[in-house]
C-alpha cells in the first residue's frame, strides 16, 4: 500500500529566505505522525508544502502514489489531503453556516449539504447556536472547531493540523484532541504540527523533530520526549 | 388648494424626473458593488470599462453599420467579459488578496489607460454633439407619460427595467448558487478557498467576466444620457455611483440600486424645491447653479467621513498572507556606501550636463517643457510625502494645486501683491485646506481616503471653482485667470531661463525637505503607522497627528507647485491642469516610477512633460540618427500612448510595489555589486598567489 503522503528531499523558501532544507518523510494510511520543534524551525513550512500552499524549490511531493509537486492546493484536497492551517482558518466574512456550505457543496453536492451541516452541528452544538453569525466574530476555540467540523464530516485521507492548540484553553485543547482521536479511529491519517508536545505525542505513534529547517531525528513517539529533553539539557 | 395640488404635482414630477438618472446611478452602483464583492477591487476603472462597451456599440452601429443585436452582443457579451478576463489573468491574479490599496492604484491606472488604448485601437474619437443612440429603435424619440406630469423616453424606460431585473438576477445568484458563495470566499482568501478543494483562479476569472459584462451593459444603457460619448463623463459617474453604493455599505446589491434611485430622486427634488435667492449676489448664485450636480459628492464625503457603519467595513486580512514572501527593502537602505556615492555622482553629473545644455542650447519651447517638468516634479513630491511616506492615497492633489494657483491669481488681481509672496500664501491656504480635510479622514481605513478625497476634488471642480472669489466667475471667462510673473530685485522672472533657475532652486529645497522628513521623526512615525497602526499606538505613536501633518505638508507642496505652474503659463488654466480626471495621471506616474523616492517624483515630472516631445515625436531618434529626415515613418506617435504606457505600467505595481525605477535600480545595483565582488575576489586571489 502506498504511503498517503511522501516528501522527497524537499527544500522551500519565501523569496530570498530559505525555510526548509532536504526534508524527507512519509505518512502511511491511518498513521499519526507528530512534527515537533521550537519556534521558527520550519514546521509550518513543511505543513504548507504538504498541502500545496508552497511549491518546493526542489524535491517531490507525492500524494497517494501520485507525484503532484507544484500542483495547486485544490488538487491536494481532491487527492484527499486536508489542511487545518495555523491561526484563523475560517472565512471571516462568511457566516458559520456558509463556511460549512462552502466545503460541503463540493463533496456532497447540492442536495447533500443540509444533512452534512446538521451532522456537523450535532458534533459541535456550540456552532449551531451561532450558525448565522460571521465566522470572524467567533472565539478562537470556536473557529478551530468550525475548521475541524468541516473535515470531520467529510473525513479526508490525511489531515494536516497546524498548531491546533495555539492560544486555546486546556479544556478546549483536550476537546479538540478527542475529536482528532475519533477521526483517527475512523481511518484518517494525521500529521500533527505542535509546539506543545504532550497531547501530540499521546496521539501519535511516530514523531519527527525539526531544527533549523532540517529533520534531526525521527522515531517512535515514546522516545521523542527523551530526545527533546536532551536538546534542552545539553545547552 | 391649488397651491397644495401644485406642490404634489411638482413632487411627483420630481420623482419621475429622478428615476432615469437614478436607474443609471443604480446600474453603475450595482456593478461597482458586484466588482468589489467578487474581486475585492475598488474598481475605479469600472467607468472606463463601461465607456469602452458603449463606444464600441456606438462605433459598430454608426461606422460599421452593424445590426443592433450583433453590435450589442459583441460589445456587451463578448468584448466586455474578455476585457475582464484579460485584466484578471494579467494583473489581478498576481496580487495578494487584501492589498486593497494596490488594487485601487492599478484600477486608477487602468481608468487612465483603457479608454485611450481603446480609442487608439479602434480609431474612435469622441465627436461633440453626436448623441449616442439607445438599444431600441427611436429610443430617444418615443415618450410615455402615464401620469401626465413627466414623460419618460423609451431609452430611459429600458435602462430602468434592465436595472431592476439585472439586480434581482444577481441577488438571486448570490443567495442561491454555489458560485456566489465561492466568489465571496475567493475574495477573502484564494488560498483558503483552494484548501476547500475549489479552483480559486476559475472563480476569480468568472467574477471578473461577470462584473465586466455588467459594466458593458451599464455603459451601453446609459450612453443615450450623454450628448457626447467621452471617457471623463463615465469616470465622473463612478463617483456618483460610489455614493449610491455606500448606502448599501458596498455589500448589498439591492440597496445599491435603491441608493441609486434615491440619489436620482433627491437631486431632482432639490432642483425642484430649492428656493431661489437673489440673483444679484454672484457667489450665492454660483452655488445655487452648481450645488445640485455636486450633491452626490457632498453626500459621499459626509457619508465616508461621518457615517460609522461604513468605516466598520475594514479589509479582511487573508489568514494565509504569510505564504507570500516578505517585501524587500528599498535599495537606498541596503546598498553599500560605494554604490551610494556612485549613484549620487552619476546623478549629479547627468543633471549638470542636462542643465548646461538646456541653459545654452535650448530654444523657447524646450525651456518651457523643462520648466514644466520641474514644476510637475514639485507637485508630484506632494504625492511622495503622502503616498510614499504616509501610505495614503489622495486624489485631490489637483485641487490643492489649484487652490495655490487661484490664490495667487486673486491676490495679484485684487491687490497687485508680488506673486512670489502670493505663492507662499497660496501654498499656506492649500496646506490649511488639506489639513482640515485630513482630520476626519485619516482615521478611516486606507481605502476610504482616496474615495473621500476624490469626492472633495469633484466638489471643488463642480462648485468651488465656479465661485467668483476663487475662479474669478464671469470676469475670468472673458479675461482669463491671469498671473503675472514676479520681479525679485535684479531677477526678472519674465525671462524664461531665469524662471527655470528659480523653479529648479525651489525644487532642490523642497526635495531636500522631503528627504529630511523621510529620515526624521515624522517619516519614521508614518512608516510605523504604515506597518501596523495597532503596534504603533502601543509604542505611543498617534495614528492621527503624523498623518494630518503629512497632509498639511503635502498640501503646501502641491499648492506651491500649482502657483508656480500658474506663473509659468501666466494663467491658472484650471481646465487644462487641475481637473480630477486629469490629475489622476499624476498619481499614476508617481506610483509607477517610485513613490518612496525623490527621484521617482522627478522622473514622473520628466515623464509628464518631456516624454511626448522626446520619444513620441521622434526627436530622440532624430538626434541619434543626426538627421530629422531619417526618423522612421511611424513617428510622431499619438500622445495618447503616454497615458496608455504609464497607465498600464501601474500593472508593474503588482510585482514591484516600490516602483519601476526602484526595482530597475535594485537589479542594476545587484549586478554591479556582483561584478565588483568578483573583481575583488580575483584581486585577492592574485595577491595571494604572487
Amino acid at each position: 500500500m502506498n504511503p498517503i503522503l511522501t516528501l522527497e528531499s524537499v527544500s522551500a523558501n519565501y523569496g530570498p529566505f530559505n525555510a526548509i532544507f532536504d526534508v524527507s518523510f512519509s505518512v502511511n494510511p491511518g498513521e499519526a505522525v507528530a512534527l515537533l520543534g521550537a519556534n521558527g524551525v520550519g514546521k509550518t513550512s513543511v505543513a504548507r508544502v504538504a498541502s500545496g500552499l508552497i511549491t518546493p524549490s526542489s524535491g517531490k511531493t507525492i500524494v497517494d502514489g501520485v507525484d503532484i509537486t507544484g500542483a495547486r492546493p485544490h488538487r491536494f484536497v481532491q487527492a484527499g489531503v486536508a489542511h487545518a492551517v495555523e491561526g484563523r482558518s475560517v472565512f471571516a466574512s462568511l457566516t458559520v453556516e456558509e463556511n460549512l456550505r462552502l466545503s460541503f457543496q463540493r463533496v456532497f453536492g447540492r442536495s447533500g449539504v443540509p444533512t452534512a451541516i446538521e451532522k456537523a452541528f450535532s458534533e459541535f452544538p456550540a456552532l449551531e447556536r451561532r450558525r448565522d453569525q460571521l465566522a470572524g466574530k467567533l472565539s478562537g476555540g470556536e473557529q478551530r472547531m468550525l475548521s475541524l467540523a468541516r473535515v470531520l464530516v467529510e473525513a479526508p485521507k490525511l489531515l494536516i493540523a497546524d498548531e491546533l492548540s495555539l492560544g486555546l484553553a486546556p479544556v478546549i485543547v483536550k476537546k479538540i484532541y478527542d475529536q482528532l482521536a475519533r477521526l483517527r479511529a475512523n481511518g484518517t491519517a494525521l500529521l500533527i504540527v505542535e509546539q506543545q508536545v504532550g497531547h501530540a505525542l499521546k496521539l501519535c505513534e511516530r514523531a519527527i523533530i525539526l531544527e533549523h529547517g532540517r529533520i534531526v531525528w525521527a522515531g517512535p513517539s515514546n522516545q521523542a520526549t527523551e530526545r527533546l529533553a536532551m536538546r534542552f539539557t545539553e545547552k | 388648494m391649488l397651491f397644495a395640488s401644485s406642490v404634489a404635482e411638482d413632487f411627483l414630477r420630481g420623482i419621475l424626473q429622478g428615476l432615469p438618472p437614478g436607474a443609471v446611478y443604480g446600474l453603475i452602483a450595482v456593478g461597482f458593488v458586484l466588482a468589489y464583492k467578487t474581486s475585492g477591487v475598488f474598481n475605479l476603472a469600472f467607468g472606463a470599462q463601461a465607456y469602452i462597451s458603449a463606444a464600441l456599440f456606438f462605433h459598430a452601429r454608426n461606422e460599421w453599420q452593424w445590426n443592433v443585436v450583433v453590435a450589442f452582443t459583441f460589445a456587451v457579451f463578448l468584448v466586455a467579459p474578455a476585457i475582464g478576463l484579460i485584466l484578471e489573468r494579467l494583473i489581478f491574479r498576481h496580487l495578494p488578496p487584501g492589498s486593497a490599496l494596490a488594487k485601487l492604484v492599478i484600477a486608477i491606472g487602468l481608468s487612465v489607460a483603457l479608454p485611450h488604448l481603446f480609442e487608439l485601437l479602434i480609431g474612435f474619437e469622441p465627436v461633440g454633439g453626436r448623441t449616442p443612440e439607445g438599444l431600441l429603435p427611436n429610443g430617444g424619440g418615443v415618450f410615455y407619460d402615464p401620469f401626465g406630469v413627466y414623460p419618460l423616453s423609451r431609452n430611459e424606460l429600458t435602462a430602468l427595467v434592465v436595472a431592476v431585473i439585472a439586480t434581482a438576477l444577481l441577488t438571486a445568484l448570490f443567495r442561491f448558487s454555489a458560485i456566489g458563495l465561492q466568489m465571496r470566499a475567493a475574495v477573502e482568501s484564494p488560498r483558503m478557498t483552494e484548501l476547500n478543494g475549489i479552483r480559486a483562479d476559475r472563480v476569480a476569472a468568472f467574477s471578473w467576466a461577470l462584473s465586466s459584462t455588467f459594466a458593458g451593459l451599464a455603459g451601453v444603457l446609459m450612453a443615450p444620457r450623454f450628448n457626447t460619448l467621452a471617457a471623463p463623463d463615465y469616470f465622473n459617474l463612478i463617483i456618483v455611483a460610489i455614493t449610491a453604493a455606500a448606502f448599501g455599505r458596498l455589500m448589498s446589491l439591492p440597496r445599491a440600486l435603491v441608493g441609486g434611485f434615491g440619489l436620482g430622486i433627491l437631486i431632482a427634488q432639490v432642483d425642484t424645491f430649492l428656493p431661489r435667492f437673489s440673483a444679484n449676489n454672484s457667489w450665492v448664485k454660483a452655488i445655487e447653479d452648481n450645488v445640485t450636480p455636486a450633491m452626490p459628492f457632498i453626500a459621499l464625503f459626509l457619508l465616508v467621513a461621518f457615517w460609522p457603519p461604513l468605516r466598520a467595513n475594514k479589509d479582511q486580512v487573508d489568514p494565509l498572507s504569510g505564504v507570500d514572501p516578505p517585501p524587500q527593502l528599498p535599495v537606498a537602505v541596503v546598498r553599500t556606501r560605494f554604490m551610494t556615492n556612485l549613484t549620487h555622482s552619476v546623478g549629479v553629473g547627468f543633471l549638470s550636463v542636462v542643465g548646461f545644455v538646456v541653459m545654452t542650447r535650448a530654444d523657447k519651447s524646450w525651456v518651457f517643457l523643462v520648466t514644466q517638468a520641474a514644476i510637475i516634479s514639485l507637485i508630484l513630491l506632494s504625492i511622495t510625502v503622502l503616498t510614499g511616506l504616509g501610505g495614503m492615497i489622495s486624489l485631490s492633489q489637483g485641487s490643492f494645486a489649484a487652490i495655490g494657483a487661484f490664490t495667487v491669481f486673486q491676490l495679484a488681481d485684487r491687490t497687485g501683491m508680488s506673486t512670489v509672496l502670493a505663492a507662499v500664501i497660496g501654498a499656506l491656504v492649500a496646506a490649511a485646506v488639506s489639513g482640515l480635510l485630513a482630520i476626519p479622514l485619516v482615521r478611516l481605513g486606507g481605502m476610504w481616503v482616496p474615495i473621500a478625497t476624490l469626492a472633495f476634488a469633484s466638489f471643488f471642480d463642480a462648485v468651488v471653482v465656479k465661485l467668483p472669489f476663487v475662479g474669478g466667475g464671469d470676469k475670468a471667462l472673458i479675461e482669463g485667470t491671469r498671473i503675472p510673473r514676479p520681479v525679485i530685485g535684479p531677477w526678472n522672472l519674465t525671462n524664461d531661463k531665469t524662471f527655470l533657475v528659480f523653479v529648479v532652486l525651489i525644487l532642490i529645497v523642497v526635495s531636500a525637505g522631503v528627504i529630511a522628513i523621510r529620515s526624521g521623526t515624522l517619516g519614521r512615525s508614518l512608516a510605523a503607522l504604515r506597518g501596523s497602526e495597532v503596534a504603533s499606538q502601543s509604542i505611543g505613536v498617534s495614528p492621527v497627528r503624523p498623518r494630518v501633518i503629512a497632509f498639511v505638508i503635502s498640501g503646501f507642496i502641491a499648492g506651491l507647485g500649482g502657483a508656480l505652474l500658474g506663473m509659468q503659463q501666466e494663467n491658472v488654466n484650471y481646465a487644462g491642469n487641475f481637473t480630477p480626471y486629469a490629475t489622476l495621471f499624476w498619481l499614476v506616474l508617481v506610483v509607477t516610477l517610485g513613490s518612496r523616492t525623490v527621484e521617482g517624483a522627478i522622473q514622473g515630472g520628466v515623464g509628464f512633460s518631456l516624454f511626448d516631445r522626446i520619444i513620441f515625436r521622434g526627436d530622440l531618434f532624430g538626434w541619434i540618427l543626426r538627421d530629422p529626415d531619417r526618423v522612421p515613418g511611424f513617428f510622431p506617435v499619438s500622445a495618447k500612448w503616454r497615458f496608455v504606457l504609464f497607465g498600464l505600467s501601474t500593472i508593474g505595481f503588482a510585482k514591484h510595489p516600490e516602483g519601476l525605477v526602484e526595482s530597475g535600480k535594485r537589479k542594476s545595483h545587484e549586478r554591479m555589486e556582483r561584478r565588483r565582488a568578483r573583481r575583488e575576489a580575483r584581486k585577492s586571489l592574485e595577491g595571494a598567489s604572487s
